[in-house]
């Protein structure tokens, strides 16, 4: 099945490079036949939907497992709400989740700095770097460049499994005797090397590094596999500057987990050297636990630096795929182009290249040279204009548009509407200066919550709504859609707004409690506050997760292109095929963003129709 | 109790969202088929429901500021805190009005632009003009900020040794600061964690015993500086990275096994002078009055009332470091020249102590 699925690439990779149409038509035709005669092939239920080299099911596997993890993660931060709202109170839910770690119900600050730091790991790197840009780069990459599937189906495969299986360790690693991994999601040493300094650094520990090694291997096949897709597979007619602006939004942010995934691979690595086998890679002058340790010379600001060199473009290997795909969204739903497509591209350029350059701007107090500070300052802030660019790019695309509020385009208004107002303060965090007196605040955790956790999971769910369609070929109930949106929105706001005022009354965070000591009582009312957003917040995605499963069984029968949207992916037959399209690839006439163009019949010209006699193509 | 609330509350919001779209259903007109794509009564409702939200936004603002404006830490209590202060506000102030207008503009244009099957979009796809605007301007505003910022990093980070500072280690581990004052020669004696057994554990921060610029180094387990005079930080750690962190002081950096680390500040207000200020005279009537209410409660079920509360210089760490990590913080007293030389001769030196 796999070498068949090779040998189907290749014969697609080269017919790209062929120029002569006849010659072209032919192998198209024999490659179809390949397709029938695979159709022929029955699926067992194990090719179709365990180990399926589909990206469609790959797609929906990843969506799936994402969710799942999404529900333990945003689980997991409702409990420690709990504990900061209410600190040292004993709650009954805490005695049947936590067991002996919630002696009479009270959250021991162990297990709150486990939930803290699995519900860190869990969000960035499962939820909303695999359910993200894993469902979304599987699901329209073939079928918005016009490909039969991935170029390697079979790695596409190894990497979901590989994925699943670093969930599972992830997962497992919460039921080990000493608890899960507990030194942040940052994991820094030497707190995370050393079983002496806390418990979560024993077991639990060598079981996140595992997990992540696993999860790394998994996202590097998958870029690789998504960037070679990218670059040779598209149909014909579709030029880079007629791509959507999902797909460059995809391929850029695996490019940048090429370059940097590699990095924190080698940081965990080497942790796992310090740890089990005796090396000081990290680690110098440590007295711990009544006794003086051997290592010498290591440093644990060299971890920072490889960490950071991986955490921060992962910033945007979270975000960029949920830009691109509220680019999508908004532009269809705005019945108008996308404005200003080449600067678009170009500031997902821009910001690819700047992120790999700013990591230093986490460090800024960590006893860095205070030149280097400077420097991370002036690239970090620089990013803000590519920023900008996009901010402005999208409000202008619904300026004066026939805005169709479905509910993907509530939650893509939503995404930048949190984009802005968590971007803006990463203007403040970026300063060096300033960050003197903020870093490790609340503040930050408000920051980058709005402007990449929330904003990031708002472009999941835009997806969700928009392609479940195409996923499942039923339609999500919109009022469960729209009441979803307007719970969330409140609450996210009503979450993390009064964060900042939090912050900016010194809390740090990864406090079991501000209660300890009497200065920062005061803020113990806001904490309430936010903590009943942030259970308002998950009931209401309770409802999401009611109209997902429902409407995968009772939901409306989907019509080939609900949203009458230009992309390649809604010519495609609904049912659920190998190959995508029977008989021929469409081929590609047009840019994607030809909403309500003057003189067409219709709002929208899909890609695949070609221009009319006199039409010009817009030189976008 | 509290648990019976939350689950009352949930509860009670499953039921409104059950009803809500109970009620969405019920008003569909009967014959109306639904496909679950937005209709013109969506878009002219959700519409709507954007601009409310914009007015959600700007009334969670004010309401925020108002309310919770006072718990903001007060103005700084150190020479370059001021200088900070006035970079963050001025920060604010842009980031603040760049938020407020673009929010407007967003959910303005969300609410205006709403669709309906008369209106066509316009087709718009590139201008140059207003992308070159849209460049240029973050670009001159950014350069302000980067220059401004970058002269007040310098500014603070930028040590000079001179004689009149006094040279001051803040030592973490876990769970807890210690502090060790160079003594009359001014000079810290060299310290290893190797040492820290030495003298049956009582040098307690890893005094080099061969190196006598220790000698009169004098260790503590309480912070005191003299006003007005330049205070040097060395910062270090003997386990786990802790952050020496004294939000009034506007004074950050991180302690580092086997590094040390350096931060300079000069203290220009007396904890005295800070208990008289008004917004501290109101914050501590504020706390006092939330420890009076719990206190109350603790004396009602036979336990001993809280102490009233008064206001102190804090280090914090500000680094996870462990179980303890949200209790270890430290006492920080600022006190006039006099009062610091009066405290600082009653304390013993290493030699005294260790003999």
């Amino acid at each position: 099945m796999a070498q068949k699925n090779n040998r189907r690439s290749k014969i697609v990779g080269t017919d790209i490079e062929v120029d002569v149409t006849e010659k072209k038509d032919i192998i198209i035709e024999s490659h179809d036949e390949d397709h029938e005669h695979n159709h022929h092939h029955k699926d067992t239920f194990i090719t179709k939907y365990i180990f399926s080299i589909d990206h469609k099911m790959i797609s929906k596997q990843y969506l799936i497992t994402g969710l799942i993890m999404g529900i333990v993660g945003i689980a997991m931060s409702l409990l420690f709400r709990l504990q900061l709202a209410w600190p040292e109170e004993s709650f009954g839910i805490f005695d049947v989740l936590l067991g002996k770690w919630a002696t009479d119900g009270v959250m021991d600050p162990n297990v709150y700095l486990a939930l803290v730091t699995i519900h860190g790991t869990i969000m960035v790197f499962f939820v909303l770097t695999a359910g993200l840009s894993g469902t979304f780069s599987n699901l329209l990459i073939p079928l918005q460049i016009g490909a039969r599937d991935m170029a390697s189906g079979f790695l596409n495969m190894i990497s979901y499994w590989l994925f699943f299986l670093s969930s599972a360790i992830m997962i497992a690693s919460l039921f080990v005797e000493a608890g899960p991994a507990a030194a942040g999601w940052t994991i820094y040493p030497p707190l995370s090397a050393l079983p002496q300094a806390q418990p979560g650094s024993a077991a639990g520990m060598t079981l996140w590094l595992v997990s992540m090694a696993l999860f790394i291997a998994s996202s590097l096949l998958a870029a690789l596999n998504y960037i070679v897709t990218v670059l040779n597979l598209r149909t014909e007619g579709m030029t880079m500057t007629r791509l959507p602006l999902t797909i460059w939004a995809f391929l850029v942010t695996a490019i940048i987990g090429v370059v940097s995934f590699p990095v924190l691979l080698s940081a965990a690595l080497l942790l796992i050297m310090d740890r089990s086998f005796g090396t000081s890679f990290f680690l110098s002058d440590i007295f711990i636990q009544g006794e003086v340790l051997h290592y010498q010379g290591g440093s644990p600001v060299l971890f920072e630096h490889l960490f950071w060199f991986l955490g921060h473009p992962e910033v945007y290997i979270v975000l960029l795929p949920a830009l691109g795909i509220a680019s999508e969204v908004i532009s269809t739903n705005a019945r108008k182009p996308i404005f200003g497509y080449r600067a678009m591209v170009g500031s997902i350029l821009a910001i690819a290249f700047l992120s790999t350059i700013v990591w230093g701007h986490h460090m800024f107090i960590t006893g860095m040279n205070p030149f280097l500070g400077s420097v991370f300052t002036f690239t970090t802030l620089l990013i803000a204009i590519p920023s900008a660019v996009k901010a402005f790019n999208y409000i202008t695309t619904i300026w004066k548009g026939n805005i169709q509020f479905n509910p993907g385009m509530l939650f893509a208004i939503g995404l930048v509407s949190t984009f802005i107002s968590g971007g803006l303060t990463g203007i403040i965090l970026g300063d060096s200066a300033l960050d003197i007196n903020l870093h490790d605040t609340y503040f930050v955790v408000a920051h980058f919550h709005l402007v990449m956790g929330i904003s990031a999971l708002y472009g999941l769910f835009a997806g969700v709504y928009h392609w479940y369609p195409r996923m499942f070929g039923r339609m999500m109930n919109k009022n469960l859609g729209y009441i979803h949106f307007w719970i969330t929105a409140i609450s996210a706001y009503g979450v993390f707004f009064p964060m900042h005022f939090v912050g900016m009354a010194g809390l740090p965070r990864r406090y079991y409690t501000n209660t300890n000591f009497p200065y920062f009582d005061d803020v113990a009312n806001i904490n309430v506050v936010i903590t009943l957003f942030a259970l308002l917040a998950g009931a209401a995605q309770l409802v999401f997760l009611y109209n997902f499963i429902s409407s995968m069984f009772y939901g409306k029968k989907s019509v080939k292109n609900p949203w009458k949207s230009n992309t390649l992916e809604w010519t495609a037959p609904i049912k659920h095929m190998h190959g995508n399209w029977p008989g021929k690839i469409p081929h590609v006439f047009r840019w994607p963003y030809d909403y309500s163009k003057p003189g067409a019949k219709d709002d929208f010209i899909p890609q695949n129709v070609p221009l009319k006699k006199g039409e010009k193509e817009l030189q976008h | 109790m509290t648990l019976l609330l939350v689950l009352t509350s949930l509860i009670l919001i499953s039921i409104a969202v059950w009803q809500l779209t109970k009620i969405l259903e019920l008003s569909k007109p009967l014959d109306y088929e639904n496909n679950e794509i937005a209709t013109d009564k969506d878009n002219d409702m959700q519409g709507k429901l954007m601009f409310l939200f914009l007015i959600f936004i700007y009334a969670l603002t004010i309401f925020s500021f108002f309310k919770y404006g006072d718990v903001i830490l007060p103005e700084s209590a150190s020479v370059h805190g001021e200088n900070y202060d006035r970079l963050l506000w001025f920060s604010f102030s842009i980031i603040f009005f760049v938020q407020t207008i673009t929010q407007a503009l967003l959910y303005y244009f969300a609410f205006k632009y709403r669709g309906n099957k008369k209106r066509k979009a316009l087709f718009f796809a590139d201008s140059n003009f207003l992308e070159g605007v849209w460049t240029i301007i973050p670009t001159i505003a950014l350069a302000g900020l980067i220059l401004y910022g970058l002269f007040t990093w310098v500014d603070i980070m930028t040590i000079e040794e001179n004689d009149e500072a006094i040279v001051v280690e803040l030592y973490a581990q876990q769970f807890n600061w210690k502090v060790r004052y160079a003594g009359e020669d001014g000079v810290l004696g060299d310290a290893n964690v190797r040492f820290l057994q030495d003298y049956n554990g009582k040098n307690l921060v890893g005094i080099d015993p061969t190196d006598r610029n220790g000698d009169d180094d004098i260790v503590v387990q309480e912070l005191h500086l003299p006003v007005d005079r330049e205070v040097v930080f060395r910062i270090r750690s003997q386990d786990v990275l802790h952050s020496a962190f004294m939000p009034h002081f506007r004074a950050q950096m991180n302690a580092v096994p086997g590094m040390i680390n350096q931060f300079a500040f000069i203290p220009n207000t007396t904890t005295q002078d800070m208990r008289l200020r008004p917004e501290i005279v109101e914050k501590v009537r504020k706390i006092n009055k939330i420890r009076f209410d719990k206190s109350e409660e603790l004396v009602a079920s036979g336990d001993f009332p809280l102490d009233p509360y008064e206001f102190d210089f804090l280090l914090l760490c500000n680094k996870v470091c462990g179980a303890s990590h949200y209790n270890m913080q430290m006492k920080i007293i600022v006190e006039t020249e006099e009062d610091f030389n009066k405290w600082i001769d009653q304390q013993i030196t290493f030699k005294e102590f260790v003999q």
